[in-house]
């Protein structure tokens, strides 16, 4: 098992140096190079030198890029144009908002996908399967922007029985300790804050959740489906054991397997559709803060952002694998 | 991770050799699968009002007439505007019709830009092999570490506001995804009795490449590329909504139609409502096809 | 202020709408003792939540110009004189009067006796020295005219001005007197009748002297545009004179005041003022609607029938503001003056503020709202008239006039609630009588008020909110010298307005403006057309907030309460 995390690891390494170089040359991609797209329509021949000099452009490429790195795993980001506040402290600030609001959505998705595949499966081509499968490839094709505001005008506007915006009421004054507000109404014990908090989050992460939730039900469905089939569940069958028995030794476990990667890939939606459900539910997440930064061509801001989330969705996909081999020994060979 | 996406990894279409029995035998089972057909039917519409536009549109999308709105007041529905009037007193219905040409342009540009590069990337991947393949595979690997949408983000906001900067990045993050499913699919069949047959009598391996396994490997590409559709519409309404898009505001694309009416939400949600279902619909005709197309051409489900 | 007004300004825009920025005073009310407000006296105590488009990008005055930041600091902080609540008459603050030299250079101010900052250390003439004197000495990147932008425009340039920052060599201010402990004579380098007004903005707030060296208040690096705040005076331990203080500021969440309870006129009624930033306009009206604030700057005009017929207060801001095309006349054929008046005639004005505007909105006929002196009714006018459009675009001789019009994205003005829905009406208007159209837009801040200042745009959506009652913050900030927006040269203009701003005979100046006004709408350097009357949004138990002509720079809390 510690040769494969060894490995897994090992294997992240080109990953993460790539995934540096990409966002590197992003910016010195950009038109005019970046002192022109931080001066934008500012930019005069001295100005551009000043801010070449400031941001160290006017050194080797080579050095631009091995101090950008030593920057970067410091997570030092820079600092945002527009606020001219520091890039990683906003995103540390922010960071927690966002992950408790995939998290939430996550819960929905995996809570509800997984039995309804199941079920799905277990009455394959019965009306429950047909009516569970079409209802997912309709949830996968609703943009999740399109489905917040309709949950946002359904529930918060019109019946008025959840908050629109935000992640606490405005005049709610508690402590954070952690930036997650759930965990931090818990550890305060404030009960008035966690019922708050847990309003606050239902819409936006049933919005979030709602496409995770299709896909994991379908692939649920297709990998049980696939178990069902095989010898050893047919052989458990033949052996007399009861239904319930089979489905939690064999189908449920040997079904899980890709079900867990898929969950793991699904951090990625999350992350992304989160830029877009944070907008429509002003939750205070990476999402604003990424949407701030393409209206006022923020690059530092997108710089970091991205860099930041795509670091988070490949560790995330890493524990997932490592998750995988542990449940699966035969990975770890591979 | 989209449908696609979650398809790509879904997708396990083994290679046979039959290529004309498959196709053949996988219409038959499309014209037997009812969500083929409302998926087909939806594509269709979709397809026919993107081309007809300028004939189907009853008014010009861009034609205003602010005169019959007021503050926190746009006309909804009547016999003269069927989907009413738009904040900019526009007739809503004819914005549409057009928006469908936008969406069906953005997707097919930006896919076939994708899916080519990808196509290539993954055929040079897997016929080569060797050292070219693992740089390339590598850098598909990297490409796609970095989430969907926010790789189109970075994409568009570099390049600009336009609509060749969202085509262009929904290209840039389809390419790994078709890259790395033509690779696989050729690498299942470079050990299949025909390939290995082909080398022992000297043909070149290019050769094989392009003749036999490329073909072969269409099917996936094809499933494939049918749900790429839908994500690119989709994504395309969600870069609209982050602002990023053709820089003519009055532009009639259904992400920005929805991103627009933000502010008019309480007063005239059917603004919101006429495009987010525009969206839906065209986005659910290409999934429930993209689906059942490879529920067609899957050997596995064949038994 | 407002259009020209700085990245920094701009930078808040993007976050969402703005306010009107604008200068003028602080604290009102107790200014002179008396209370000027007709506000109810409400029941003391209380918290009010008030949404605001973002958080201040700092809380010391001088180094910003945003509406975001100064409305914090008029709560927080007062200036030496102040606006008359709802109007922009000069009125006491902390100088109880004054009086000038009759050479005009020397003016002299009696300070408010036995007043203490928030941090307990006194109010004198030494305090408003030590504050004047570090305006004045600013070095480095404080003196960039996005910091430093309210100084450069009333005073100047600084000490020892550095020729790398874009600011006026000369300084208007020459020295500060404290002659005993309460009164403090400032001496000027040349007459002016601009200064006095210009004390009234938040930027020239008194600022405890013991808390600015504190807390660093100086330790600014960076540059002008990306400015580096060292220092915590701004971002936690503003220290002012006024009826608020500042009990915690949480980024991005909400900033809490408590009431001063040491404060030397008439106390703040609220327990406690939170603001709290909801950048989404639709957001902050539902925030409203759901009771999690009270109150919201920047209401929508779409929004304000439905909320008053919800019951909702509705309060306008007397019209101070215009909304305009703006013309390049370096790039043709905007040089062209059938060109020109084309596009006035092509412009459905009237059709545009019905739909889009709340109804007491007017059609703007010249560059300054009706209610300031100088204001003349009889200016050329051009009402909607496509036929004679046509015609002139066929007599300029010039073929398919192509023009690039510039639109903002991601801001909101008074003037301006949706740039895009009046850029996209515009243009229906221009392509129907045959001009071609092609859509430029930048984001607010901090391309778009750059492009249009360095005079890249050729047509333009832009505005501006006075700062204080004197037709010079208008026209004269428009049109009195050559600027690289309008393209022009145009010597009877500039030298009409600039007799008209030295002149010091009153009847005379409103002659000389009216006069001022015919030349320009003759000359049609742009098109204005609309003045607003911007809102606010209030639940039925708030009371006593007074709104101003200049916007959140002289709208107190102090005076109001919560029921």
């Amino acid at each position: 098992m510690l040769k494969f995390i060894v490995r897994r690891l090992v294997q992240l390494i080109p990953i993460l140096i790539g995934l540096s170089i990409l966002v590197f040359v992003w910016i010195r991609a950009l038109p005019g190079g970046p002192a022109d797209a931080l001066l934008g329509e500012r930019a005069t021949p001295a100005k551009v030198a000043q801010v070449r000099h400031l941001y160290g452009l006017d050194r080797p490429l080579y050095r631009q890029y091995i101090s950008y790195l030593d920057r970067t795993v410091h997570l030092d980001f820079g600092q945002s144009i527009s606020t001219q506040r520091s890039v990683s402290n906003e995103i540390r600030r922010r960071f927690p908002a966002t992950i408790e609001l995939s998290l939430a959505a996550m819960v929905f998705a995996v809570g509800i996908g997984i039995p309804l595949g199941v079920l799905a499966a277990k009455r394959y081509l019965a009306w429950f399967d047909h009516v569970s499968m079409a209802g997912s490839l309709l949830g996968i094709s609703v943009p999740v922007f399109f489905l917040a505001f309709l949950l946002k005008y359904i529930f918060a506007v019109k019946l008025h029985w959840l908050p629109s915006i935000g992640r606490l009421d405005a005049t709610r004054v508690t402590s954070h300790p952690t930036g997650f507000y759930v965990l931090d109404a818990i550890v305060t014990g404030d009960g008035g804050a966690f019922v708050d908090a847990v309003r606050h989050l239902i819409l936006p992460a049933v919005a979030l959740g709602t496409i995770p939730l299709a896909i994991v039900a379908r692939i649920t469905r297709a990998s049980v489906l696939e178990v069902l089939n095989e010898d050893y569940v047919r052989s458990a069958r033949a052996k007399g054991m009861t239904s319930r028995t089979v489905d939690r030794r064999h189908v449920l476990r040997n079904a899980m397997l890709p079900v867990t990667t898929i969950v793991g890939l699904q951090s990625g939606l999350l992350l992304s559709g989160a830029v877009l459900t944070e907008i429509v539910f002003s939750w205070g997440g990476m999402g604003s803060f990424l949407e701030q930064a393409v209206f006022a061509r923020d690059f530092p801001v997108l710089q970091g952002g991205i860099l930041f989330l795509a670091i988070v969705f490949v560790v995330v996909n890493l524990l997932v694998d490592l998750t995988y081999g542990f449940l699966d020994p035969r990975i770890r060979v591979t | 991770m989209s449908l696609a996406e979650a398809e790509a990894f879904e997708i396990s279409i083994e290679a046979t050799d039959d290529t004309g029995g498959r196709w053949s035998e996988a219409w038959q089972r499309l014209r037997r699968n009812p969500s083929a057909v409302v998926g087909a039917g939806l594509v269709l519409v979709f397809v026919l009002v993107a081309v007809f536009a300028s004939t189907l549109a009853p008014d010009s999308p861009n034609a205003a007439d602010l005169s019959h709105l007021r503050p926190g007041y746009i006309p909804g529905p009547s016999a003269h505007h069927l989907l009413g009037l738009d904040q900019q007193g526009r007739d809503e219905l004819s914005r549409i019709l057009y928006g469908a040409r936008y969406s069906l342009l953005i997707g097919v540009v930006s896919l076939s830009i994708g899916a080519s590069a990808g196509v290539l990337i993954g055929a040079v991947a897997g016929a080569v092999g060797g050292w070219v393949d693992n740089v390339l595979m590598r850098l598909m690997d990297i490409m796609l570490s970095i989430p969907g949408l926010l790789f189109a983000i970075g994409v568009a906001a570099l390049l600009g506001r336009n609509l060749q900067s969202v085509m262009i990045a929904i290209a840039v993050v389809n390419v790994p995804i078709f890259a790395r499913l033509l690779r696989s699919s050729m690498l299942g069949q470079r050990d299949s009795d025909y390939a290995l047959a082909a080398r022992s009598v000297g043909v070149k391996r290019w050769r094989i490449a392009v003749q036999h396994l490329l073909p072969n490997a269409l099917a996936p590409v094809i499933v494939q590329g049918t749900l790429a559709l839908a994500t690119a519409i989709i994504d395309a309404a969600g870069l609209a909504f982050l602002g990023l898009g053709s820089a003519d505001p009055g532009t009639p694309e259904w992400g920005r139609m929805l991103a627009e009416t933000q502010s008019f939400l309480q007063s005239s949600v059917q603004l919101a409502l006429f495009p987010g279902l525009a969206i839906v619909l065209s986005v659910l005709g290409f999934n429930l096809f993209g689906d059942a197309l490879r529920e067609a051409l899957d050997p596995k489900l064949r038994r | 202020m407002t259009k020209t007004v700085p990245r920094l300004v701009a930078a808040l825009a993007v976050l969402g709408l703005i306010s009107a920025a604008c200068g003028s005073s602080s604290k009102k009310t107790a200014a002179n003792g008396t209370s000027t407000t007709a506000a109810p006296a409400g029941k003391a105590g209380g918290t009010l939540v008030f949404g605001t488009s973002s958080d201040p990008i700092s809380m010391d005055g001088i180094l910003i110009s945003d509406g975001e930041s100064i409305r914090v600091i008029t709560q927080i902080f007062e200036t030496l004189v102040t606006t008359k609540p709802g109007g922009t008459d000069i009125v006491p603050s902390l100088a109880k009067s004054w009086q000038s030299s009759p050479d005009g250079l020397a003016w002299t101010f009696n300070l408010q006796q036995s007043v203490n900052f928030q941090d307990g250390t006194p109010f004198n003439a030494a305090a408003v020295c030590f504050n004047f004197n570090r305006w004045f000495n600013f070095k480095g990147v404080l003196q960039s005219s996005s910091l430093s932008y309210y100084w450069s425009t009333v005073f100047g340039g600084f000490a020892h001005t550095e020729n790398t920052n874009d600011v006026p060599a000369d300084s208007l201010y020459k020295s500060c007197d404290a002659k005993d402990t309460n009164t403090a004579v400032i001496n000027l380098t040349k007459p002016s009748s601009a200064f006095l007004a210009g004390l009234a903005n938040p930027a020239f707030a008194m600022s405890s002297p013991d808390a600015l060296t504190k807390y660093h208040a100086d330790d600014v690096t960076g540059t002008g545009d990306a400015p580096k705040f060292n220092g915590t005076f701004g971002s936690q331990h503003p220290i002012g004179t006024g009826p608020f203080m500042l009990d915690t500021f949480t980024p991005n969440n909400q900033l809490v005041m408590k009431r001063y309870d040491g404060y030397w006129g008439k106390k703040a009624i609220l327990d406690r003022l939170i603001f709290k930033p909801i950048a989404d306009g639709p957001a902050r009206r539902q925030a409203l609607e759901s009771g999690e604030i009270q109150g919201y700057d920047l209401v929508n005009p779409a929004d304000v029938s439905a909320l008053s017929g919800a019951g909702f207060q509705i309060l306008n801001r007397p019209a101070f503001n215009v909304g305009y095309v703006g013309f390049n006349q370096a790039k043709p054929p905007l040089d062209n003056p059938k060109i020109r008046q084309a596009i006035a005639y092509a412009l459905n004005r009237s059709a545009l503020v019905k739909a889009k505007y709340p109804a007491n909105a007017v059609v703007a006929k010249e560059f300054m709202p009706p209610s300031l002196f100088g204001y003349s009714s009889d200016v050329t006018q051009y009402n909607y008239d496509p036929a004679k459009a046509k015609q002139l675009i066929a007599d300029s001789g010039v073929a398919n006039p192509t023009i690039e019009f510039w639109y903002p994205t991601n801001v909101s003005r008074p003037y301006m609630p949706d740039p895009s829905s009046n850029f996209q009406a515009f243009k229906a208007d221009l392509e129907a009588v045959g001009f071609k159209i092609v859509p430029k837009s930048a984001p607010w801040s901090p391309d778009y008020v750059h492009s249009v200042d360095a005079g890249s745009a050729q047509m333009y959506l832009l505005g501006w909110t006075g700062d204080y009652g004197d037709p010079d913050d208008f026209v004269g900030v428009f049109f009195r010298t050559k600027q690289k927006a309008w393209g022009f040269d145009n010597a009877a203009i500039f030298s009409a307005l600039d007799a008209a701003r030295t002149e010091t005979d009153q009847q005379k100046r409103i002659a000389d403006y009216q006069a001022a006004n015919k030349l320009i709408m003759d000359f049609l350097p742009g098109v204005p057309y609309v003045h607003t009357q911007p809102n606010l949004a209030l639940t039925k138990k708030v009371q006593g907030l007074v709104p101003s002509p200049v916007g959140p720079a002289n709208e107190g809390f102090s005076t109001v309460s919560v029921g």
